[in-house]
């Protein structure tokens, strides 16, 4: 795991506003580090499911922004943490049309497919997801 | 924040504008019901060219709606998907599955006005008249 630089955006998720809150945050990270609008999305919405399953599942928890671009990568790390009882079984919850809350089950897997990198980590203390969108400042196209 | 719902005739048009929390795509759901029923629409154009993020739910609520006017009798149409939200809906795995849609609103009138003359041409039959 990359080491936590200090100027993490820190954004706290009570309520549905919050979640808002946390997908237009990132997409103005995004779209500042020169990312098209079309990973600016992929963004905002994989922050939309996790956050989501943070208030539905866990009555909330908080979303950690980092850019921790270097000189050859844009990269933008998502830390959605809550203190909820924890996934029974992940294989489950990540199986696509999987859900225990009538969404359309893509929550999880959506969110992974969405990003380049994701890891879970969950326990009954609690829950930690982190994804991370990573792109070569060399390729030239961005839509 | 509740969605403005307005009428042309037989057909419902209303437009996403802003940013939804779930309370307010429910709320939409409802509200667009609730009207076909009052007022005997015929169709639905949902307008969601300004939807930035459609996720998973949002996508769901959509695709309910859609299933659940068409139930009631209404034709639906969407317009105005973005081409950054149709890449991220299908990347997900999952697409406004069964809903029709359409490049902007007036394309969306212009389908369901002709859906809607279709209908009046159809013969009626007892049966699954309304499959497609």
């Amino acid at each position: 795991m990359p080491p936590e630089t200090s100027d993490a955006l820190i954004i706290p998720i009570r309520e549905q506003q919050d979640v808002l809150t946390a997908r237009q945050k990132a997409r103005t990270i995004a779209s500042g580090l020169g990312l098209g609008i079309a990973d600016q999305t992929r963004l905002a919405t994989a922050i939309s499911e996790l956050t989501r399953n943070a208030i539905l599942y866990a009555g909330g928890g908080e979303c950690q922004l980092w850019d921790q671009s270097d000189d050859n990568t844009f990269r933008i790390r998502v830390e959605v943490r809550d203190q909820g009882p924890g996934i029974d079984d992940i294989a489950l919850a990540m199986r696509d049309g999987y859900s225990t809350s009538g969404g359309l089950g893509a929550g999880l897997s959506g969110a992974k497919r969405l990003m380049d990198d994701f890891e879970i980590e969950t326990s009954s203390a609690g829950t930690r997801v982190i994804v991370t969108l990573e792109r070569s400042r060399q390729e030239s196209f961005y839509i | 924040m509740r969605i403005p719902i307005l009428r042309l005739g037989d057909i419902l048009l209303t437009s996403i504008q802003v940013d939804l929390i779930d309370e307010d795509i429910l709320q939409f759901q409802h509200d667009v019901l609730t009207m076909i029923k009052n007022r005997d629409a015929q169709g639905v154009v949902i307008d969601i060219t300004s939807m930035e993020v459609v996720d998973s739910f949002m996508a769901r609520v959509i695709n309910d709606t859609a299933n659940m006017a068409r139930l009631l009798g209404a034709e639906v149409v969407v317009c105005g998907i973005q081409p950054s939200v149709a890449l991220t809906l299908v990347e997900m795995g999952r697409g406004l599955i069964g809903v029709t849609s359409t490049f902007n609103l007036e394309q969306g009138l212009r389908e369901i006005e002709r859906r809607l003359a279709a209908r009046l041409l159809r013969p009626v039959t007892d049966g699954d008249s309304n499959a497609t």
